[in-house]
């Protein structure tokens, strides 16, 4: 191969795959690409005429600052961090899941057909309970019909879980105007939650917080652990392996997505009944993207997922100070948050790859591989 | 007088224009073998930047003291409208062609930025003009409805085709241009294949990389007008906050519900036009208008679903799409 392209002309720039850069020189690619999107960032603040420095800080100091936007924050990062973990679930198996949203909203919604119409039959702990079980399973429900199309007959399930997003929201908004409109409302909105129903605080947060760390640790356990997690693995990695090794692919797509569509619920059933108290077309707060690129920012791995999303909560938190003390407009963070992906996307492949110019390679393809391992 | 089905047709034509752009541009990504989810996020682009073109040159033309002229104005609108989208488009492809990151998460990366992007700079010109972005009345005249001597005056026919604004002309012609590159010229043919097969293309010669580049680039460009339709048309030449929300999915949508054929989009654009103003028009008893918005997509999942049955190749996404291609990975 390498003899062949020699008699080419040597393109001015080529990708060569790196076979393993240590851990230790990743995160500091990560960290640099990180500080440019920063500066990019920050070179934009310049523009508007204030200083990027002090916004930065009050952008933190918005996150963190006081107990009361500590828990502002922590209220932004569990749907995040919960919707990551049920959509890396399927990332693993290489099925995309781009349905987060539809299921988040259907979870909602099944969970309000208990708490808006039977909170005066049951106690608080056993609504609480039907609510959750409720979501869970009609979000699992929602991520299940994909899958089976999926598993039986290949359809795209990107552009599936997609377009389910968009018939659940019209779902919402039928409810909201008919059947569940609150009474004596002027506008479509729909009933609160009475107080009794809401999920229990916790040091000021709905307890899904707790939950949200414990799933972390499952989610761990469940990818690496266990034999579902390792089945799912190894369909995401080749389902020919997976079919040759035993593994029925099917059921194992079928299954997983129901569980990842579940998990989704979940987050419905706690914007529902622990943040929200109603339910609006706004419900998901765009999580449900979000979190595809909170998952894959951290490969898949639990633990990253939580680090990840913390920090977009923070990011989001923060650009509502900077939008009251420097009058920048709260759409900044999206900017701000394009930006710091897009950075962070483009900096794996520097990860993967190393760029050799021409001229600068004179030893062959393996070597240089060896000497970049004995560097590291 | 026009009668109700006259009426109704020329609406949906009009709220089918800004889909049928978005969709064009992504038919064309798509069959170059890149899922761009950024379709939303290049519309919004689109929308802001084209407002601003045309903004930036009234303030320009007032300053010099000259008249503004609303054909260039429009012309700076649709300038500026692809040139936002195809920038968009751009960091897409730097990414997933040359970086080899993931398509999905790399389009929706996009539509975030793009989203965001739009919003901000709206309400930040906003607080600069003095409250809220909106354009002067010779540029609305040259958004306006056309009237072509004789054609326009014709009854119904003069209604049904001939008394829209530009932009509908321009997505028509934009649809009848593409239809003829992809299916009738050889660079068309060889996108095709790129997007289908792409190591089979490139054994047989074809930049597999820069055709991605080109047709995403102009795809999204494409895009860029059909947001710029939305501020300009939809909103008459006002920035409203998050206007082209839930159109660049519509646009995915429309894509695979036309199987990625720029002709059917015409008609299917027209159809999902339809869905969304029939509600105006006319109600029938028993059917809640939210009905109606699901229409769309529980159409396109069925498309989704009987294609993947009889596994039709002919009407499915290209086989390539959604994957990057490296020649050193080929198996």
């Amino acid at each position: 191969m390498s003899s062949k392209s020699a008699k080419h002309k040597e393109p001015f720039v080529r990708m060569v795959k790196r076979d393993d850069l240590s851990p230790r020189r990743a995160w500091c690619y990560r960290g640099i690409a990180f500080l440019l999107a920063l500066l990019a960032g920050g070179l934009l603040i310049l523009a508007l005429g204030h200083n990027p420095l002090s916004v930065y800080k009050d952008m933190v100091l918005g996150a963190w600052g006081t107990p009361t936007v500590i828990r502002e924050t922590v209220k932004l990062t569990v749907p995040l961090l919960v919707s990551a973990l049920a959509l890396g679930l399927a990332f693993r198996m290489k099925f995309w899941n781009i349905g987060g949203e539809g299921q988040i909203m259907m979870g909602a919604v099944a969970a309000g057909a208990f708490g808006f119409f039977t909170a005066h039959i049951f106690s608080a702990p056993v609504l609480t309970a039907l609510m959750l079980l409720a979501g869970m399973l009609a979000g699992g429900i929602y991520g299940f019909i994909p899958s089976y199309f999926k598993a039986r007959w290949n359809t795209n399930e990107i552009l599936f879980t997609l377009m389910l997003n968009y018939v659940a929201l019209a779902f919402i908004k039928f409810l909201m105007n008919g059947p569940w409109k609150a009474q004596g409302s002027s506008f479509p909105r729909m009933p609160m939650l009475v107080t009794g129903a809401r999920l229990e605080q916790v040091g000021g947060v709905h307890w899904g917080w707790i939950l949200a760390l414990v799933l972390v640790v499952i989610a761990w356990i469940y990818f690496n652990k266990t034999k579902h997690g390792y089945e799912v693995s190894v369909v995401g990695m080749s389902s020919d392996t997976a079919r040759y090794a035993g593994i029925n692919v099917r059921r194992v797509i079928m299954r997983t997505m129901f569980i990842s569509g579940a998990l989704c619920g979940l987050v419905g059933v706690m914007q529902f009944a622990g943040v929200d108290y109603t339910i609006t077309e706004g419900i998901t707060g765009y999580v449900g993207f979000t979190a595809i690129i909170v998952a894959w920012l951290a490969k898949m791995n639990p633990y990253g997922m939580l680090v990840v999303s913390v920090f977009i909560a923070m990011l989001k938190r923060g650009s509502n100070t900077i939008h009251t003390i420097y009058k920048i407009p709260a759409s900044a963070s999206d900017v701000l948050i394009g930006i710091i992906f897009f950075f962070m996307i483009g900096c794996e492949f520097f990860i993967r790859y190393k760029v050799v110019l021409r001229g600068s390679n004179k030893k062959s393809h393996d070597e240089n591989c060896g000497e970049e391992a004995q560097n590291a | 007088m026009l009668d109700l089905g006259t009426t109704l047709v020329m609406a949906a034509v009009l709220a089918g224009t800004p889909l049928l752009l978005g969709a064009l541009g992504e038919i064309l990504t798509e069959r170059s073998g890149n899922l761009n989810l950024g379709v939303e996020g290049m519309m919004f682009m689109g929308a802001i930047m084209g407002l601003m073109g045309s903004f930036m040159y009234e303030q320009a033309m007032t300053a010099a003291g000259a008249q503004t002229i609303g054909f260039f104005s429009a012309l700076a609108a649709l300038v500026m409208s692809f040139a936002a989208g195809a920038f968009g488009a751009l960091i897409y492809s730097f990414l997933t062609i040359t970086l080899r990151s993931n398509q999905n998460v790399t389009g929706l990366v996009l539509t975030i930025f793009g989203t965001g992007f739009a919003n901000f700079l709206g309400e930040f010109a906003g607080q600069q003009a003095g409250g809220y972005l909106a354009v002067g009345a010779a540029t609305k005249a040259a958004f306006a409805p056309l009237a072509i001597p004789f054609l326009s005056d014709i009854p119904l026919l003069g209604p049904l085709f001939f008394q829209y604004n530009w932009m509908v002309y321009f997505a028509l012609a934009v649809a009848v241009v593409m239809a003829v590159f992809l299916f009738r010229t050889r660079f068309g043919l060889n996108l095709r294949a790129v997007g289908e097969d792409p190591a089979a293309a490139d054994a047989a010669g074809i930049s597999v990389s820069r055709y991605r580049y080109m047709a995403t680039v102009i795809g999204g460009g494409i895009c860029g007008t059909g947001g710029m339709y939305m501020s300009m048309v939809t909103t008459s030449g006002v920035w409203v906050h998050g206007c082209v929300t839930g159109y660049g999915w519509l646009a995915v949508a429309l894509v695979i519900f036309a199987t990625w054929s720029p002709l059917r989009g015409i008609l299917v654009a027209a159809v999902f036009g339809g869905l969304m103003v029939v509600r105006m028009y006319v109600s029938i008893p028993g059917l809640p208008i939210q009905i109606y918005e699901m229409l769309p997509y529980v159409a396109t999942i069925l498309v989704l679903i009987i294609t993947s049955v009889r596994q039709s190749k002919k009407h499915a996404m290209p086989a390539g799409t959604g994957l990057n291609y490296f020649r050193e990975d080929r198996e």
